[in-house]
């Protein structure tokens, strides 16, 4: 049972294995540097993935729907659009690869003239970027949910979306849209995914009329979508 | 040997610290608003855990075994001196960078199929679909999305034209093909974008962008580097759509040789 999961966690893995080993030997012709260590950092990916996919089935899926279920059931849209907030905004405020994007946004403003070069407003920039992306993934739940809720085809909120995307790019700054549009893909971490996913599904699953596979999916889509938006806004408005 | 237990503690501490939101969220909800007992408190705290010791050897084992090489590889291989190879000096065209593009096509790819958190929407969406969407179809279609997208990326690097065109490109496709998808896959596959560029993947192409940016003559790379990310969430939409289209059609096609 552990051995055959650890077998799949391989797997999973051996790709990235072949392509590095293959372009270090065949094109770039070097050896490989640290091959010890670069053995026992496989290892550890293998048994860290081998975990989470554990601790998935376990814990993430069970309390997300667990939770959705009891929403539905106490049937206050208030709180669960609450809810639906303060997951989003919670889980993506605190996000590293966030953190990180937010500081590069404040590097090209500073070179860009857009706010002034020096540490302080720079700091400043870039925390009102996170808390803009931060806004931005809660109001997506909270949108995604109530689309859940009402039964509404996600095309159609999705058609919305692109076309304010497009609106926004042809009045925000040159130096925004790059950092924009990435900011879209690096919202949604490891935790958040599975977490947000089993709460979609959950809900779809015990709502009358509503279809798991039709309805349940697609609160992802929208936490990588309105944050292109506000990130665009926030670089017109500064 | 010492280093990389140390580094392991100090990434799980970082990981405790990340989720910490999280859970302040669910059990604050739970308990004040929801006001009833979990069910299986105890499993699904040793879930939790289970999934913060996970991430913690995931991202420590990425950190001292992948990273590193991967991020020098990207510097060598965008690294004029290797792509003019013997003719020194020469001025490089966008087809001289053949490697670059292998590099980006299959280090998309590779790194796709071990991201996690697709990993556990394609889980949900077999359970849900009862089987009818295969776990690894489903990765394989992700990952041959992101695989052409950043490969696509790189191409708009080293020519330098505005992202925004390829992204507006891409909306239009995704719309066109929405009108003729099956109507169940259309929320996953818009899904699928954006969990594809999490812990893995963002890493190395953030290193190949980049790297890109900072030596093809005439990009900054404060600019030019970003973008990647955008292509790799947006591609694997279109190759999740295409995929379920493509089953449907050889699904009715084989009925239909069936009936005759």
């Amino acid at each position: 049972m552990i051995l055959n999961s650890l077998f799949d966690s391989l797997r999973d893995l051996l790709p990235i294995i072949l392509v590095i080993g293959l372009f270090q030997f065949a094109v770039l012709q070097q050896p490989i540097p640290n091959f010890g260590e670069i053995v026992l950092g496989v290892v550890f990916v293998i048994i860290g993935l081998t975990l989470f996919v554990q601790g998935l089935n376990m814990g993430l899926f069970p309390i997300g729907e667990t939770m959705a279920f009891e929403f539905a059931r106490k049937g206050s849209l208030f709180w669960l659009l609450s809810f639906a907030f303060a997951l989003g905004f919670g889980t993506t405020v605190a996000e590293p690869a966030l953190i990180a994007v937010a500081g590069e946004a404040a590097k090209i403003a500073a070179n860009g003239g857009m706010i002034e070069a020096n540490a302080e407003s720079m700091a400043t920039y870039a925390t009102g970027l996170r808390l803009t992306v931060a806004l931005s993934v809660g109001f997506a739940i909270v949108i995604g949910v109530f689309r859940i809720i009402k039964g509404w085809p996600i095309q159609y909120l999705i058609v919305v979306g692109y076309t304010g995307v497009v609106i926004m790019t042809f009045f925000a700054p040159k130096e925004i849209i790059g950092i924009a549009y990435d900011s879209g893909g690096v919202t949604t971490s490891t935790i958040t995914v599975p977490l947000v996913t089993a709460l979609g599904v959950g809900l779809a699953s015990s709502i009358k009329g509503r279809n798991p596979m039709v309805d349940g999916f697609g609160l992802i889509a929208f936490a990588s979508l309105t944050p292109m938006i506000f990130v665009m806004a926030y670089g017109m408005v500064i | 040997m010492i280093q990389i237990v140390i580094d392991l503690f100090n990434t799980l501490k970082a990981t405790v610290w990340d989720v910490l939101p999280i859970v302040v969220v669910i059990f604050g909800f739970q308990l004040l608003i929801l006001r009833k007992p979990i069910p299986h408190l105890k499993r699904i705290i040793s879930g939790f855990v289970l999934v913060l010791l996970g991430l913690a050897f995931f991202l420590e084992g990425l950190e001292a075994a992948l990273f590193p090489l991967g991020k020098l590889m990207a510097q060598q291989l965008t690294n004029p001196a290797f792509i003019a190879g013997d003719e020194v000096g020469r001025v490089l065209e966008w087809w001289d960078y053949q490697w670059v593009y292998l590099f980006a096509f299959a280090i998309g790819f590779s790194t796709t199929i071990a991201e996690p958190s697709l990993l556990a929407v394609a889980i949900k969406a077999n359970q849900v679909s009862a089987g009818s969407i295969g776990i690894w179809g489903l990765r394989i279609a992700v990952a041959i999305g992101v695989a052409i997208g950043i490969a696509l990326g790189v191409y708009r690097i080293i020519t330098g034209t505005p992202l925004y065109w390829y992204i507006i490109t891409g909306y239009v496709f995704v719309l066109i093909q929405t009108m003729f998808a099956p109507r169940l896959i259309i929320a996953l596959a818009y899904d699928s974008g954006g969990v594809t560029t999490s812990t893995v993947t963002v890493p190395l192409v953030a290193a190949l962008g980049l790297g890109l940016a900072s030596t093809v003559p005439g990009r900054n790379p404060l600019l030019d580097g970003f973008g990647l990310i955008a292509f790799a969430s947006l591609f694997p939409i279109m190759s999740v759509l295409a995929y379920a289209q493509l089953s449907e059609w050889s699904a009715k096609r084989s009925k239909k040789t069936l009936t005759e």
